[in-house]
């Protein structure tokens, strides 16, 4: 006999090259030499290239004077501001256009997606060709159609149409009265987180009292009536202090008010409408998701159809819709870059395209525009992965 | 004595059968149901005739200039006169029958995998993989066999469009396997941290950002003097990106399989690469195939965001022809149709997925 056998009667060990362990080992060495010498090249080719064109690395340039006007900007800018302060009005930018274009597309997904299952036929076959046409064009298309078909298309400011001569939609734009606080306001404000402290104090109590006792206390509608009236009788006692000023055409324009730039409009209403779409299948399958013995079994408890909704489905379907909807909310932000093909000023056109092209920085540019797109999608995964372990079914 | 005589059946109610029953129980079955049938009844009324007016009935659909436009409806002379162009872009018309065979040719070659009983689908799939590329290359790049060459930079339209969705999806799919195999892979950290980084990487960003980067930035990361094809660029970008999705929908099939799968596999002593590829990657394909067309459907939508780095797809074409001055203030009809081509393919995918996922649903059905 050749082979030795163990006394302790384990197999013998395969010889080290079928090893799986050993294997492993030589398999990520291999690959991790080949990942470190592909980056060493590359970075070699950038240092050479960065040198023969003359171009200085570093973030030096930020603190530079950028020179271009920006037509939208949420903070104080001028021509004479820095390339670093460009950075921040771009990412406020697309922070504003996610974030209002999170809450329209969310209560317009969350329409359609109901309508698409209600008993009514005509409203669950409109739902469904809304979601049908819209999911199936391209969201670029449908920006250039908003922007150029539609709202360049309007009437110009001499024309504008408008709404009890205060809201005006002209081709450059949307004009808005805006509130203007006077002196006292601050008392309406303070009655208002007062009126918020008292009703989260109030929703505790009654619940603890629910808990303690069995009785129900009406905490919404009485914490709803506390937000409203309270800081509506503060802003009436300090005399009303709040002015309007209405936009006014003056010259070739509307001066005055709040004004919303086409290009915002136009990749507002693209963005919600087209991820709405999403936004209601998703709703749609969560709902769906619940099975029908849940409905039963509450109807067998005999809870009415009403709390059946709110205590029985909809904690189960959000289980199921909160993970697609957030990374839906996710491409919402991604596709707002989109607005560098209209000209809106978001972080990808003002920052990696005008500040990028005047300053030539590429790598340092795209590598902070990135930068933060990432760090936007972790910041919402990492939440995501809190709310799916907070929710997940805990099983045996 | 009163005898039981059986009486003829009465008809059922009128109201409760036929149209006025379907009306009654599926449109006016409640009062607010009743309100919002009549609500969506006048949206549309609002909506579609003069939609359907504008479109066909007062539409001029001959003619060669803009002036042969009434301007009361839509003008598809606009299209008529650009639709060479908004499918070839600026190919040369001599050599556009090559575009027309290289796709002719891809049709021929998928037509049979759809048919059931035939029984050479491995070797036509072999055959449209590694041997189709090459033609089609040949073909539409021309330089060699006699062909003359056509520079990437006359690629244009409907036809762009395909190449860069075609080609994304070939190298999409391949990409994405690995790296949701490198992803699961337990025993490798390395390997798989790398997996992670990479497909997250990709996932964070916007595609515009990968695109900006591979026309932007790309020439800086290669060799003095080494510059190749923008198109080639925007390929290798849109693959990358879509790879790192594909990604995550093949990890989805992979941990959907229950794990005796893969114990069993490792018990009847196959190997790595065999109990992957005859075992458990086969049934997780077949689990997320609406996924990976999901994928698909998203790619071909995401071509048309090559128009920001200046190639002239369908939109892109489109877009160019709206600034034309000969023919200002058509750019409805130009989206309008652009928006009909994207639907119909993209409708056609997701249909099909729906069509695939309902034929390979073996349990059971409410």
């Amino acid at each position: 006999m050749t082979q030795m056998t163990d006394p302790t009667g384990a197999p013998p060990r395969p010889p080290f090259w079928n090893d799986p362990k050993i294997r492993a080992i030589v398999f990520q060495v291999v690959v991790t030499l080949g990942v470190i010498a592909v980056g060493v090249y590359l970075v070699r080719n950038l240092m050479h290239n960065l040198e023969v064109r003359g171009i200085s690395t570093g973030f030096g340039f930020l603190e530079n004077r950028a020179g271009f006007a920006i037509n939208q900007s949420l903070i104080a800018y001028d021509q004479t501001s820095s390339y670093g302060r460009t950075f921040f009005v771009g990412l406020l930018n697309t922070l504003l256009v996610s974030g209002l274009g999170i809450v329209l597309a969310t209560i317009l997904g969350f329409i359609i997606g109901i309508a698409r299952l209600s008993r009514n036929w005509l409203i669950s076959k409109l739902a469904a060709a809304y979601i049908e046409i819209f999911r199936n064009i391209p969201l670029l298309l449908q920006i250039l159609f908003w922007y150029f078909a539609v709202f360049l298309n309007l009437p110009p400011p001499s024309e504008a149409l408008s709404l009890g001569d205060a809201v005006f939609l002209t081709q450059r734009g949307l004009y808005l009265p805006q509130p203007m606080a006077q002196s006292g306001f601050g008392w309406t404000v303070f009655a208002f987180l007062a009126a918020a402290v008292a009703s989260y104090f109030l929703v505790r109590w009654s619940r603890r009292r629910q808990d303690r006792t069995g009785q129900l206390f009406p905490a919404f509608m009485v914490s709803l009536a506390l937000l409203i009236l309270v800081p509506l009788g503060a802003f009436m006692v300090t005399g009303r202090p709040l002015a309007w000023t209405v936009p006014a055409l003056e010259g070739f324009n509307f001066t005055g008010g709040l004004s919303v730039i086409p290009e915002l409009g136009a990749l507002l209403a693209a963005l919600s409408i087209y991820t709405a779409a999403f936004i209601a299948e998703t709703v749609r399958a969560g709902i769906l998701a619940v099975s029908h013995g849940q409905t039963e079994a509450a109807s067998a408890l005999g809870l009415r159809r009403s709390w059946t909704l709110r205590l029985v489905i909809l904690p189960q379907a959000m289980r199921v819709t909160i993970p697609p909807l957030t990374s839906q909310y996710l491409n919402l932000t991604k596709n707002s870059s989109l607005a560098t093909a209209i000209g809106y000023p978001d972080l990808v056109s003002l920052f990696a395209g005008t500040t990028l092209n005047q300053t030539g920085q590429a790598v340092e540019v795209m590598a902070m525009t990135m930068a933060v797109y990432l760090a936007i999608s972790l910041v919402i995964s990492f939440f995501m992965n809190w709310y799916n372990a907070r929710m997940a079914l805990v099983e045996r | 004595m009163a005898t039981l005589q059986k009486q003829a059946d009465l008809l059922p109610p009128v109201v409760s059968t036929g149209i006025v029953g379907w009306l009654r129980k599926n449109l006016f079955d409640t009062p607010l149901n009743a309100a919002l049938t009549l609500l969506a009844l006048y949206l549309l009324y609002l909506t579609v005739p003069p939609f359907l007016e504008w479109a066909l009935l007062k539409a001029d659909w001959s003619g060669t200039r803009s002036a042969d436009c009434s301007r009361a409806g839509a003008c598809w002379v606009f299209i008529e006169v650009r639709l060479n162009q908004f499918m070839y872009g600026f190919y040369p018309v001599a050599q556009q029958w090559r575009v027309n065979l290289t796709v002719a040719l891809l049709v021929v070659l998928v037509l049979p995998l759809f048919i059931k009983r035939f029984a050479l689908k491995r070797w036509l799939a072999a055959l449209i993989l590694l041997v189709y590329p090459v033609i089609a290359f040949h073909l539409l790049v021309g330089g060699s066999f006699g062909l003359v060459h056509v520079e990437t930079s006359k690629w244009g339209g409907l036809f762009l469009t395909l190449v860069i969705a075609v080609v994304g999806m070939v190298a999409a799919l391949p990409l994405g396997i690995l790296l949701a195999l490198g992803r699961r892979a337990e025993n490798m950290p390395v390997l798989k941290a790398l997996c992670v980084a990479f497909i997250e990487l990709w996932r964070g960003v916007p595609l515009i950002t990968v695109l900006f980067m591979s026309s932007v930035m790309l020439p800086f990361f290669l060799p003095e003097g080494l510059n190749f094809d923008k198109l080639l660029r925007a390929l290798i970008g849109v693959a990358l990106f879509e790879a790192a999705y594909m990604a995550e929908v093949v990890r989805g099939g992979l941990q959907g399989i229950p794990k005796g799968q893969y114990e069993a596999a490792d018990a009847l002593g196959l190997g790595y690469w065999k109990s992957t590829f005859l075992v458990t990657l086969p049934q997780a394909l077949k689990l997320v195939i609406p996924g990976i067309v999901n994928t698909f459907i998203a790619l071909f939508k995401d071509t048309s965001l090559v128009l920001i780095i200046g190639l002239f797809d369908l939109l892109g074409s489109i877009q160019a022809a709206n600034s034309d001055t000969n023919w200002l203030g058509f750019s409805v009809e130009g989206y309008v149709f652009a928006a009909c081509v994207y639907w119909v393919f993209c409708f056609g995918m997701s249909r099909y997925s729906q069509w695939l996922e309902a034929k390979l649903h073996t349990g059971h059905k409410r």
